[in-house]
């Protein structure tokens, strides 16, 4: 059983108030959609859930450990930037997180390498943008984490490989689990997730089932969205 | 597999529809397991969750039933999946009236049209 608590959780830069007095509550068992206008806190917020970022107030508890080296353990993150060494070749960095997390699966990194039909020994450096973001996608879903925090993973990517993450979302999907993900590509993912969030100026406008909201609303979530930040 | 939803309702009732269509044409036979919420999950590129409401709804009306250890099985009771498929037909059968009627057509004339429709068919 996992959970993400936050109590009023404010992030600023200089003066630019990205999150402003959030509370939110997330039990696992579901898939969390994050979504928002540019600029809204989403990728600050998930910074702070993916122990990337330290420099905020408020409370945030991951199964009760603050972000930081304990909660790293449980908590897989895809970061909006890419981070890793460019110099590496896509296997070495498969090594190197193989290492580096006791939950992570090597064989299932190297069936994702071969569905996004990447190859092994190319350096990440030689790939397209797309490529390098799939092989961050991949070592991300490579893990069998308690709590997997996703920040556009399907934006950079094309239709197809957009599929292969989606099912990889549902495949590492569990009771015990908890995924939060950021998306501008609603269509998408609308079907995959359980509950949505809607972020705007670093508060929450709307939580809910996606389902109670289409029953509510009667629009798509995507339709949703659109009338609510137009 | 795959299955446009129409996003702007809710997904568990539309998941609701397509297995009681599953089990009134015999895709899904009497007795037959249920494949796993991951798997259906998988097929129809739909959150697990959604898939698992529908099932415990399918169980609720008595069309499928879990067993702790194996799963989940479609009803053997066959009066209960003949109704089933008389439900359908005869709630299709009202929204199609209902849709003539909003467009003005007559009881002869939708039999006629029905009629016609069927001769093409064959």
């Amino acid at each position: 059983m996992s959970t993400i608590k936050i109590n009023n959780l404010c992030k600023n830069y200089g003066k630019l108030q990205a999150i402003n007095n959030l509370s939110l509550e997330l039990n696992s068992g579901q898939i969390v959609g994050l979504v928002g206008p540019n600029g809204s806190g989403k990728s600050s917020l998930l910074r702070i859930l993916g122990a990337f970022d330290m420099a905020y107030s408020g409370e945030v508890l991951i199964n009760g450990f603050k972000p930081g080296l304990e909660s790293r353990k449980i908590v897989s993150f895809l970061p909006d930037k890419p981070y890793i060494s460019e110099n590496l070749r896509a296997e070495q960095i498969i090594e190197l997180y193989d290492g580096f997390f006791s939950d992570f699966n090597k064989e299932k990194a190297f069936k994702m390498l071969e569905l996004f039909k990447l190859k092994p020994e190319q350096k990440l450096i030689e790939m397209s943008k797309g490529m390098g973001e799939k092989v961050q996608v991949l070592l991300t879903m490579s893990r069998d984490a308690e709590i997997f925090i996703l920040d556009e993973p399907i934006s950079g990517v094309d239709p197809a490989s957009r599929k292969i993450i989606l099912r990889s979302m549902i495949e590492g999907f569990s009771e015990d689990a908890l995924m939060v993900v950021s998306t501008h590509l609603l269509n998408d993912i609308e079907n995959i997730i359980d509950s949505v969030i809607f972020l705007d100026s670093g508060q929450i406008k709307i939580q809910g089932s996606t389902d109670d909201l289409r029953e509510q609303y009667g629009k798509s979530i995507n339709e949703l969205f659109e009338q609510i930040f137009q | 597999m795959s299955y446009k939803f129409d996003e702007s309702q809710p997904i568990y009732l539309q998941l609701i529809e397509i297995f009681k269509t599953n089990i009134a044409n015999g895709t899904w036979k009497a007795g037959e397991k249920i494949d796993s919420v991951r798997n259906l999950a998988l097929d129809f590129a739909v959150n697990p969750n959604t898939v698992q409401r529908a099932l415990v709804e399918l169980e609720n009306i008595g069309l499928a039933y879990s067993q702790r250890t194996s799963g989940r099985f479609i009803t053997q009771n066959q009066e209960l999946t003949r109704n089933l498929k008389h439900e359908m037909a005869e709630n299709k059968t009202r929204d199609f009236v209902k849709q003539m009627q909003a467009i003005d057509i007559e009881q002869k004339a939708i039999l006629d049209l029905v009629q016609r429709c069927l001769s093409l068919e064959e």
